[in-house]
């Protein structure tokens, strides 16, 4: 799932300082699961925003709703009547999110309450870890199952690299060496020959090196 | 047994202290609490094994959230007692009473609030 930080409320104040009425909108996919942006966070933003311009003699009124995704138009759409009469959105989605509502309702001050931060899982319930780098190649297959590119600090393809020690990356010895974890991974799968290969750069333009991505499934298109 | 506590406290029941929700709390102080604090069971002996240690920390989140937004974290705290230990609720009533008037009647109730609407999921 996309991992998401709420901002600071200060700063997200700052954004609508000069509103009256605003829209908050949360996002019951990515954002729900870790807990930065769903139902129970838009309300606690929308009272914690409510409070503090109260406290400012200069009160706020508040209109919430979570969307099932705000990456999909169809369950923006519904959000019109709603954006009308205020001044400015909040969206509490992740980066994709805040686009799309502000292409939709493109007259209105559509503001992020969220740093999109990475791509990654739940390791316990409060603990979201970075574990992909959205590189468009995967090579997973190579690497037992771990991934150099965003689990490497270096991300380097023929690991490790000289700072590799007692399991840990030079980076912090909080940090494990992913290719230690590939060594590791790949010897008790008997598969350490696939690691002599020598893998050559990598073909970046299938990431961001080849400006922003499109998927299409003609397939599936309707129309 | 009859004990005296400050006559001027509201009592929400709840089925657990690990019930409590950030909104909970949030909407006692917009609704004109000058304090609140939350009242769980003795550490250890959560019938639900562990709802008043997360009470606790959800309590701590909020508290620094009202610091964050300018109405002070003092305003919340979080007790353990028993449901047996009468004589310790009152003093942790009067205790609060005291630091909330210390603190002062709650800089919201001078303000207007502002209103605020929820509307059903889009899901
Ligand atoms: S190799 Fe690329 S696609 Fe696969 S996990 Fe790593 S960054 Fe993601
Ligand atoms: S120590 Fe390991 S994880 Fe860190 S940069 Fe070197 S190879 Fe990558």
């Amino acid at each position: 799932m996309i991992i998401a930080q709420q901002k600071p409320i200060k700063d997200i104040a700052a954004m609508i300082e000069d509103c009256k009425k605003v829209l908050l909108v949360g996002c019951a996919g990515c954002v729900t699961v870790c807990l930065s942006g769903g139902e129970k966070e838009t309300e606690v933003l929308a009272s914690s925003l409510r409070i503090m311009r109260r406290l400012q003699g200069n009160p706020l009124e508040t209109v919430t709703i979570t969307a099932t995704r705000q990456c999909d138009p169809e369950y923006i759409e519904p959000l019109e009547n709603l954006v009308k009469d205020v001044d400015a959105i909040i969206s509490l989605a992740c980066g994709v999110g805040v686009q799309y509502l502000a292409e939709r309702f493109h007259d209105k001050w559509v503001v992020p309450a969220q740093n999109t931060m990475f791509v990654g899982g739940s390791r316990t319930h409060g603990v979201w870890e970075e574990r992909c780098g959205l590189c468009g190649d995967c090579i997973l297959h190579r690497t037992g199952g771990i991934c150099p590119i965003i689990r490497c600090s270096k991300s380097i393809l023929n690991g490790p690299c000289g700072g590799s020690q007692y399991g840990k990356c030079e980076i912090s010895k909080d940090v494990d060496c992913a290719w230690q974890l590939i060594y590791d991974r790949m010897k008790a799968l008997g598969k350490l020959d696939k690691l002599m290969e020598i893998q050559p750069p990598k073909d970046w333009s299938k990431s961001r090196d080849g400006g922003p991505r499109k998927a299409i499934r003609e397939d599936v298109m309707i129309g | 047994m009859r004990l005296q506590y400050s006559s001027n406290i509201r009592i929400i029941e709840m089925p657990c202290s690990g019930t409590i929700d950030h909104r909970v709390l949030l909407q006692a102080f917009e609704d004109g609490a000058d304090g609140v604090f939350v009242a769980g069971c003795m550490e250890g002996d959560c019938h639900f094994q562990k709802g008043n240690y997360r009470a606790k920390k959800r309590v701590n989140a909020v508290k620094k959230l009202l610091d964050e937004i300018g109405l002070g974290g003092d305003r919340l705290e979080m007790y353990n007692l028993s449901a047996a230990m009468g004589p310790r609720f009152a003093e942790i009533a009067n205790e609060m009473t005291e630091r909330i008037r210390q603190l002062g009647p709650s800089p919201l109730r001078k303000n207007k609030a502002g209103t605020s609407r929820k509307e059903g999921d889009v899901a």
